[in-house]
């Protein structure tokens, strides 16, 4: 049965400082959805909170899964039950080899009920599915022996999360910015990979500036967000108008959120 | 014979203790000469630079005794060896509350002239030998109280000699057990590699109960002779009521190397003076250390590099993880000799604190009398990046086994320079175990 995110009326603050200010999204597993918006708009912080960044309050609204409310779970729980984040920034996490780390998520994440300690994917069956998952990529071998994002560049940070993406086959996966910081060879490879992956079985929500990923992953919807909140939906086309003619547009569209988004400025400075 | 508790902390136990000795002369005349250095330095204050962040009121040596006789049969099977059952060793030396209780090595290495035995044997079997080095060219009898301490009451160790040349395919292994309560075990390690020799000593320090409390006064002395090489661990696993304290000296000769690994995980408390002394042109000393203190553990290493001739080389890594309300003190030194020209040393030391109530001192120094050196130190102190957490816990790993993993991650960068497999897996497994028991951070 197909599974639903569902976003309801969220509020999150950051410190003292409110960022969503009433976000209401569905994402059907199947589906792709772009998350467009100028900077400081609220994207990223979206993506935190949909995956229990304890730096992100949410104050009002709520979060579901398939019908279960996210609200008391940590993003562990989250993860297990199907939500994934490709960060914006991937951490570095010295000395834990990317092969390593990746058996310990599969394991729980396939197997959420399991304890620490208990027994993790065995090693021969894991071994050759990261081989093919690897190779699907096109990423070399030589990689699952290095630390994780240990001296990385940002290319190979970006590939790393589509690659545990690959692995964890979540019902849901965000992706913040995967494609930002990247040249074009790299936007291609990260976008190649989604494309791959992406299938009824999971729903995507993109988080972008540039229009690189949606041209392999054309988003059924696009969201347009000002000042915290979700002003517009429309279909791939209106991302590529975005992408255009930037957020000139938008803003004289929802002038009561453009002016906010002015004093928001102003607060953050 | 019965067993027999002798006092460590007056006269009249070091006279009953002389009593229970039978030793050679020479030996007798040494003990009686350090226990008089011993007495005159318990009146004479501790150098501060070492031990003004270290509280001593709490180690009561009226606590402690040396036990004579009674060897306890089978003694080493009462000892959860971390190493012993891992690999293949070409000898074995052991010591129970400071009484020898194996001593073997493989007779095609005694054929070739390689000693490996009880310091005890050592004294009878080559007094040459331990006139000759035991404690004449590394630790010295006066170097603090301890040290003379030490040097009075030494009951036995590991004595290992390689001849010229001789190379060691396999490693040895060293046992240092502590089993009654208030026992008290000053064993000594010496170590001497003639010119071109290569060996591997891996010791290990346990206690048989958990709970008995106990005391290690103890030395270590590295001499690796010209072009030689020494792979030299220890691995410090005592339970949490021991203290330890331990002069440690290695000193390197011309072209010769130095590897020696430290892990510091059991005892309540310890201090360790760690000496590394390059004293031959191209002598090179990489000192790893792998320190995790939980509980209410103190761990304080106080390490020195010195460099005594030209183009000589030293590399210190030490990590330590902190938790609970353990506390851990590093105070490191780079010495470099004016004649010590085209030195390279290097130090460093890592700390990552898992607890609000644990603490680090890590104090790097240098002291540089040659102009023409390389020489850099680094000191890092953090908790455990919450972003990590999180990154792991995106990933379905919850927040403890993600904290674990974390940690393991920070030991790895010093179990990389190991080369020695068996020591990474034993320390890696160490690691783990103590990592799992405790209040979590």
């Amino acid at each position: 049965m197909n599974s639903v995110l569902k976003i309801e009326d969220l509020h999150v603050k950051v410190g003292e400082t409110p960022i969503l200010t009433g976000v209401n999204l569905e994402v059907k597993q199947g589906e792709i959805h772009a998350l467009m918006g100028p900077n400081g708009s609220g994207k990223s912080t979206l993506a935190y909170a949909l995956m229990g960044h304890p730096k992100y309050e949410i104050t009002q609204g709520k979060i579901e899964i398939g019908g279960v409310d996210l609200a008391e779970l940590d993003a562990c729980e989250r993860a297990r039950l199907g939500l994934f984040l490709a960060f914006q920034y991937p951490v570095t996490i010295p000395g834990v080899k990317v092969a390593d780390f990746l058996r310990l998520a599969i394991s729980n994440i396939r197997n959420p009920e399991r304890k620490e300690g208990e027994n993790l994917m065995p090693m021969r069956e894991f071994r050759t599915e990261l081989r093919e998952t690897m190779d699907q990529l096109n990423m070399d071998s030589e990689f699952a022996r290095r630390y994780l994002n240990d001296g990385f560049s940002g290319g190979e940070k970006k590939r790393m999360e589509i690659l545990q993406l690959a692995l964890l086959k979540p019902k849901f996966a965000i992706l913040d910015e995967t494609d930002s910081g990247l040249d074009s060879d790299a936007v291609r490879v990260v976008s190649e990979g989604l494309a791959k992956l992406s299938g009824p079985e999971m729903g995507v929500l993109i988080i972008t500036h540039h229009e690189r990923l949606l041209e392999y992953n054309e988003p059924q919807f696009t969201h347009v967000m000002l000042a915290g909140k979700i002003v517009e939906t429309g279909d791939a086309s209106l991302a590529r108008e975005l992408h255009e003619n930037g957020y000139t547009e938008v803003r004289k569209r929802h002038p009561e959120e453009a002016a906010l988004e002015d004093k928001q400025e102003v607060v953050a400075k | 014979m019965t067993e027999q508790k002798i006092s460590i902390a007056s006269a009249e136990g070091f006279e009953a203790f002389l009593a229970t000795r039978n030793e050679p002369q020479w030996v007798v005349k040494r003990r009686i000469e350090a226990f008089a250095t011993y007495q005159d330095l318990c009146d004479q204050p501790l150098d501060p630079e070492e031990f003004r962040r270290i509280d001593l009121r709490l180690f009561r040596p009226a606590d402690y005794s040396v036990r004579s006789g009674n060897a306890t049969e089978n003694a080493a099977d009462q000892f959860a060896t971390l190493m012993v059952d891992r690999g293949e060793f070409a000898g074995h030396v052991a010591h129970v509350d400071g009484t020898t209780i194996r001593s073997e090595l493989n007779s095609e290495l005694k054929e070739q002239g390689v000693v490996f035995c009880s310091l005890n044997e050592a004294i009878t079997e080559h007094p040459e030998l331990i006139q000759q080095y035991f404690m004449t060219k590394a630790v010295q009898t006066d170097a603090d109280r301890f040290s003379a301490w030490h040097a009075a009451f030494w009951t036995g160790g590991a004595f290992l000699y390689v001849p010229r040349n001789v190379e060691l395919k396999q490693p040895l292994h060293s046992l240092i057990g502590l089993a009654q309560s208030g026992a008290a075990d000053f064993s000594h390690t010496l170590v001497v590699l003639e010119e071109g020799a290569q060996a591997t000593l891996l010791e290990e320090t346990s206690s048989a109960d958990p709970k008995a409390a106990g005391l290690h006064m103890g030395a270590i002395e590295l001499l690796v002779g010209k072009n030689a090489r020494l792979a030299y661990v220890q691995l410090q696993n005592w339970n949490e009521r021991v203290f330890h304290f331990a002069h440690q000296c290695g000193r390197v000769e011309r072209d010769a190397a130095l590897q020696w690994t430290v892990g510091a995980l059991g005892s309540k408390f310890s201090h360790v003076h760690q000496d590394v002394m390059l004293d031959g042109r191209g002598s090179d000393a990489q000192v790893n250390g792998v320190a995790f203190a939980t509980d209410r553990q103190k761990l304080s290493y106080y390490t020195r590099q010195a460099h005594k001739a030209p183009n000589t080389h030293s590399d210190l890594l030490y990590k330590e993880v902190v938790r609970d309300r353990a506390r851990m003190i590093w105070r490191g030194m780079i010495e470099v000799d004016e004649i010590a020209q085209q030195t390279d040393g290097y130090q460093r030391n890592d700390s990552l604190i898992l607890s609000h109530d644990a603490r680090v001192d890590a104090i790097p120094g240098l002291e540089i009398n040659a102009d023409d050196v390389r020489c850099t130190h680094a000191a890092t102190a953090g908790q455990v990046d919450e972003e990590q957490i999180l990154y792991c816990m995106s990933r379905g790993v919850s927040r403890d086994e993600a904290m674990h993993v974390i940690v393991e991650g920070f030991f790895q960068q010093v179990f990389d320079r190991i080369p020695v497999e068996l020591v990474r897996e034993t320390l890696s497994q160490t690691v783990q175990t103590k990592l799992g028991f405790g209040n979590e951070a």
